[in-house]
């Protein structure tokens, strides 16, 4: 079993906290002057991307956590798995819905996104920054309306539910931001 | 020049502002300790003997030539403490040092293992005189960075008390156990060790609630956190210590200095027993301290301030890396 030492701590080591694989998010030694030192921690349970804070003894070891971020394509779901493919490889693996998560509502078939493997099984999935998905339904467009102000919802070809500018037509291909699940822009063909 | 390795940043850390400042400091510590009659020292960085305080781990290295043909090992000092003792039982009197001192193990934004301490002791003061002097030197060094009044001054069981609800000389180490982790997430195996749970909750709980300008001295502090400091009888028994907490930093240590060979030589021998059972090296005892003692210490106190930590108050830096000239990652 591989361990790491308070002193190997830093962001993005992955370790296991409760059994549960673990991203460090910040590491600070804390020690009163003549007094018991300590490392006090930020991190990210990847599994269900809740932060905490822990405390230990420098000089405790950690179990290290056996986690991979790989780039991978996003073929197809069939309703009860994702399906992924390493590009190079073609090695393909399935996801299930607690891993997909919130990020299946921009999943596009064939985009690239990055897989997080913990023991070579996904725990979570990060789609791309931007997404570009066709508005298949909304109010009719108001032409000549480009102020954007006010907007309106439209569903897209995945689902997503996202605000969009009055001027959006369905059957038109639209940016969105994953991060904030916000419209950037119309697609430029 | 063949180049092995690519080119390291070899720029400072501090900035030119920053180095005025440092230097700023360092002359107004100077000028301050002359006009008070109180003589600056050096003494040697490295010596035979090192601290035994199983909470701080001395750097060492080794000397071979003349005198030591097989090696002789050497300790960097972690504080000039010993050195300023035998200078004081050898009749210096009042006396200040601003030297670097060392300590493996520490490094973030509050530690180097190399740093700038600023030492001085003091012939028949006793804790409250020099908590004084502590808040004339920082009223003056600070002059026109940071305005300094002097600090506020809490017994260290009132702190607790008041922070906590706890009275670290009545309550278990049940009690600071559940307050942990009621508070301060899932804490680390501390088992019984009462001064361990202590530390958590004054780094993790009570330090971080002083206020950005707040300065307080914490003094009487429990006797098993006596260090080299007296302990005085109760009740409650009490070590004779303060610490003095500036921005949220812990930035001065203060003691009426243990004079008395015996307990020195036995508070050695149970520091060295406690870092065997923690698997830690035991330390080579300084003798020509206690032999000072034996000759005999003035009764006075004397105090560590960390300058590069002064620095960081004064700067409102968070990092102690933009305080230093090269810290341990530009070295």
């Amino acid at each position: 079993m591989a361990t790491y030492s308070t002193n190997e701590f830093k962001g993005g080591l992955k370790i296991m906290i409760d059994n549960d694989p673990c991203s460090i998010i910040e590491n600070e030694f804390v020690k009163p002057g003549k007094g018991q030192a300590f490392n006090r921690v930020k991190i990210r349970n990847l599994k269900t991307g809740r932060v905490i804070e822990r405390t230990f003894k420098s000089g405790e070891t950690v179990e290290a956590a056996d986690v991979m971020e790989t780039d991978m394509q996003y073929l197809y779901t069939d309703g009860e798995f994702w399906h992924f493919m390493d590009p190079e490889s073609y090695e393909q693996i399935a996801a299930g819905e607690a891993a997909v998560a919130d990020a299946k509502r921009w999943l596009k078939e064939q985009d690239m996104c990055e897989v997080t493997l913990w023991n070579g099984v996904p725990i979570s999935v990060t789609p791309p920054n931007f997404v570009l998905l066709e508005v298949t339904e909304t109010d009719p467009g108001v032409r000549g309306d480009t102020s954007g102000g006010g907007g309106k919802p439209a569903t897209l070809e995945t689902g997503a539910v996202v605000r969009v500018p009055l001027f959006i037509d369905i059957g038109e291909v639209i940016k969105v931001d994953t991060r904030t699940g916000e419209y950037v822009g119309r697609a430029k063909d | 020049m063949p180049r092995t390795e690519a080119a390291r940043d070899w720029r400072p850390g501090i900035d030119s502002e920053g180095l005025r400042r440092r230097a700023t400091v360092l002359a107004r510590i100077r000028d301050f300790f002359r006009r008070r009659g109180v003589m600056e020292v050096d003494t040697p960085v490295l010596a035979s003997a090192a601290g035994t305080d199983p909470a701080i781990e001395p750097l060492h290295t080794v000397y071979t030539g003349p005198d030591a043909p097989a090696g002789q090992a050497l300790y960097l000092q972690s504080s000039p403490e010993f050195f300023m003792k035998r200078l004081l039982a050898a009749g210096s009197g009042p006396i200040y040092q601003l030297s670097h001192v060392f300590r493996d193990g520490e490094r973030g934004t509050r530690h180097n293992p190399e740093f700038m301490m600023l030492e001085w002791y003091r012939p028949g003061y006793d804790l409250a005189a020099l908590m004084d002097e502590v808040d004339s030197l920082l009223g003056e060094v600070l002059q026109g960075l940071l305005d300094y009044r002097p600090a506020r001054r809490i017994r260290y069981r009132d702190w607790f008390i008041e922070g906590t609800g706890l009275d670290p000389w009545n309550d278990g180490v049940e009690a600071f156990r559940a307050f942990a982790r009621k508070h301060c997430g899932a804490p680390p195996a501390l088992d019984d060790d009462l001064d361990g749970w202590l530390d958590l909750l004054l780094s993790h709980w009570l330090e971080p609630r002083l206020d950005a300008g707040e300065a307080l001295f914490v003094f009487d502090y429990p006797p098993s956190q006596a260090s080299l400091a007296r302990r005085r009888p109760g009740p409650p028994d009490v070590a004779e210590r303060f610490e003095l907490y500036l921005g949220g930093l812990e930035l001065a240590n203060g003691f009426h200095e243990l004079a008395d060979p015996v307990e020195q030589a036995q508070r050695f021998a149970q520091d060295n027993a406690v870092r065997e059972r923690r698997g830690q090296a035991a330390m080579p005892v300084d003798t020509a301290l206690i032999a000072a003692l034996e000759q005999g210490l003035p009764d006075c106190s004397g105090v560590a301030l960390g300058v590069d930590r002064l620095l960081m108050v004064a700067n409102g830096a968070t990092d102690i890396a933009a305080v230093m000239p090269f810290d341990l990652g530009r070295v």
